[in-house]
């Protein structure tokens, strides 16, 4: 499953790399990309543990860029 | 537009500059009269160092804060810890000479560096701040709310609490929130911001509206035919808030970079600390001369500029109607050098007008014409209708007109037969016909037997599609067009367009494999892009290297399979977004050039002890700010007003 997140007070673009290679590592996840001009993130991950692979990446974001936040609907 | 700061920002600015002042203050004064002698004795060294100190710490405690916190999280290699101990560091290093008796000096440098990486920083935000505004411009397409009509009433609800079936009321002056169908009223629509056409599109009972356009003059009744996110201002709207989602490989490359790149130059810093300072015993000097390193230690000036530049290019695209789906594209854009286009439609407007008339000898063309529309009055096909607006006066209704299926139609009245149609017609009729030349369809028309000429019908070439071809041609490009009409019609149209190959008499599937066929014997570094009109080509815009699909509004399937989409059905946009494209890449280019190339000078140059932190801060700002506003010029002019304005 692939879902599109927004993001809110993402500063810097060395951030959004890092936060892109941390969320890759995340168990169950796919792919991801975090798109800093647009400021969003494309998630892609196992479409049954979904849920919970979201959580560990909000999770994981919190702990590399903690200003910024993962917009979810 | 006017570009306003975001409150966050007025507060840094703010910040930034009584920093600023203050610090300039302090240099000022330190520099005349300096500070460290106002005292005498060992200690004459804390004030300018509490001074100097206060302002590091108004400047710079949110760099601090985010250290400390980074720290905590295990990140080793965060430019705001690299900065604070580069900084700190400085600080301990004046202390110490401070303490041990030397000259007191340093406390300014520690200061100015962390004030100019907030400039830089700040710079960065701007630029990106604004940026970011432009494409949102595109956003005022999103209508706001929706006029239901729910039993007696009217109800205000948010477009997306529409259901399929329900009906709306649009006001004049209001945006047409949902894709619908008329069903009461009459109005001028304004559909500039979709599609760039400036004449109002005039709609009654039973025509289908899309949502983004403007009721001009009058209030409807629509009835919704499809949910807001499925209609097609939300299908423009997250095309546009979600380019540049696909990376490119200059981005690709500069994250790379950016990853090896800290921890390298702080390894470095930590070597060349050590080792030499281990040799020498000159442990002060080298230590400075590594805290300058860790001062260019952070990538973001690199990593930010690229995006920053890809994004000027897809927003500048987006002011002239010219949706890119991500910077990959723009780069491969950049490369596109085989243009395959779909005739009908793209490179012919897909009606029919008349392209030329032939008269028999004696026969004046005025007079043909009469004929013709005296015959074709009654018929409600393009061709007829295009005879008609041809003729411009009233036909003559007293003729009796009979259809002759797959022939042509004969008209009757008292004294004159007029045939009007194919060839078949004219041999049934045993005229003798002088057979035409030229591509299109044709209509000969007798009158009570005598062959009078006939009309030739084309599909009309758009006025642009020379131009466009020869600048594509121009720029050594291969320039392919495919379609379905017979070998002499196809041949006429590619040479009067210009297109340096052609294929005719495909079935729409023969599209696909054409490509295909196109794509397997272009080498790797070629790229071919398709362009189609989008209606049942979505395979092949898929297909092909970049598929761009033309007037691509209100056609779901031509905006989803396409990688650009020209909202305005113009081909001017190909090499328009081609001179975009090059551009943002030849921007890009000397970004990455130039950013790197200035880093390894500034590390060289500290290593050898021939720069100092004020040159290391400077150059790592400096870059910053010229690799942003090189990125800004991308934002530059590529068509006339008259052009932009569409």
């Amino acid at each position: 499953m692939k879902k599109v997140f927004k993001l809110e007070d993402l500063d810097c673009a060395n951030c959004a790399a890092k936060m892109e290679r941390a969320i890759c590592k995340v168990d169950g996840v796919h792919s991801a990309s975090v798109n800093f001009m647009g400021q969003r993130l494309t998630l892609e991950a196992e479409d049954a543990r979904f849920e919970d692979v979201l959580k560990e990446v909000v999770k994981v974001s919190k702990r590399v860029e903690p200003d910024c936040k993962i917009l979810i609907r | 537009m006017k570009y306003q700061l975001t409150k966050k920002q007025k507060r840094n600015l703010i910040r930034i500059v009584c920093s600023l002042l203050a610090f300039l203050v302090i240099f000022i004064v330190d520099k005349s009269v300096v500070l460290g002698n106002v005292f005498s004795g060992s200690s004459s060294w804390v004030l300018p160092f509490i001074l100097y100190l206060a302002v590091y710490i108004a400047i710079g405690y949110d760099v601090l804060w985010r250290a400390v916190r980074n720290i905590a999280h295990g990140q080793v290699f965060d430019e705001n810890f690299l900065m604070c101990i580069a900084t700190l560091g400085a600080f301990a290093l004046a202390i110490y000479r401070g303490v041990s008796g030397e000259e007191i000096e340093g406390f300014d440098e520690a200061c100015a560096v962390l004030l100019f990486y907030q400039v830089g920083e700040f710079f960065q935000d701007y630029a990106t701040v604004r940026s970011r505004r432009s494409i949102s411009a595109l956003m005022d397409l999103r209508p706001d709310y929706a006029n239901v009509i729910r039993g007696a009433s009217n109800e205000r609800v948010s477009p997306d609490e529409v259901a399929v079936g329900e009906t709306i009321l649009v006001n004049p002056g209001e945006k047409i929130p949902l894709d619908g169908i008329v069903v009461s009223g009459t109005a001028s629509l304004d559909t500039k911001a979709l599609t760039g056409e400036s004449m109002p599109r005039d709609v009654a009972v039973g025509d289908t509206v899309i949502s983004g356009s403007v009721n001009l003059d009058s209030q409807i009744e629509v009835r919704v035919e499809k949910e807001f996110y499925d209609s097609t201002v939300s299908k423009i709207l997250d095309l546009v808030e979600n380019a540049a989602s696909e990376k490119s490989k200059a981005e690709n490359f500069i994250t790379k970079f950016a990853k090896y790149y800290t921890p390298a130059v702080v390894l470095v810093a930590v070597v060349l600390a050590v080792v030499p300072g281990a040799v020498t015993g000159m442990w002060s000097t080298w230590i400075y001369r590594a805290l300058s390193f860790l001062v260019v230690s952070c990538p973001c000036a690199l990593v930010i500029s690229i995006p920053l530049s890809f994004f000027a290019g897809i927003g500048q695209a987006s002011k002239y109607g010219i949706l890119i789906k991500g910077s990959n594209y723009l780069e491969k854009f950049n490369k596109a050098n085989i243009f395959v286009f779909d005739k009908t439609g793209t490179l012919t407007k897909g009606n029919f007008v008349i392209a030329g008339v032939t008269t028999a000898d004696g026969v004046e063309k005025e007079e043909l014409m009469r004929l013709a529309a005296n015959a074709e009055q009654g018929s409600s096909h393009p061709i007829a209708r295009s005879v008609l607006d041809a003729y411009g006066g009233e036909p003559d209704n007293t003729y009796v007109i009979t259809n002759e299926a797959g022939e042509g139609v004969v008209a009757e009245k008292e004294g004159s037969r007029i045939l009007a149609g194919n060839e078949k017609l004219m041999a049934r009729y045993s005229i003798e016909y002088a057979p035409a030349s030229g591509a299109g369809t044709v209509v000969y028309i007798a009158e009570n037997d005598r062959y009078m000429g006939y009309i030739l019908i084309g599909d009309e070439i758009k006025p642009e599609a020379k131009e466009v071809v020869g600048e594509l041609n121009a720029l050594g490009a291969k320039t392919v067009m495919l379609t379905g009409d017979n070998e002499l019609t196809a041949a006429r149209v590619a040479s009067e367009i210009g297109v340096s190959e052609y294929k005719a008499s495909l079935l729409p599937g023969d599209k696909v494999s054409e490509v295909e066929s196109l794509l397997a014997r272009k080498s790797e570094k070629e790229v071919l892009s398709f362009v189609g009109d989008g209606i049942n080509d979505a395979p092949v815009l898929m297909r092909s290297d970049i598929g761009i699909a033309m007037g691509g509004v209100g056609s779901d399937a031509a905006i989803e399979a396409s990688d650009i989409v020209l909202m305005h059905d113009d081909l001017k946009g190909i090499p328009l977004a081609k001179r975009i494209a090059r551009k943002t890449m030849a921007v890009v280019y000397q970004n990455i050039i130039f950013s790197v190339a200035v880093k390894a000078a500034i590390l060289i140059l500290s290593a050898l002890g021939l720069a100092n932190m004020w040159v290391a801060v400077f150059g790592d700002v400096g870059v910053a700010v010229i690799a942003i506003l090189n990125a800004m010029r991308v934002n530059g002019k590529y068509a006339s007003d008259t052009e932009r304005s569409r």
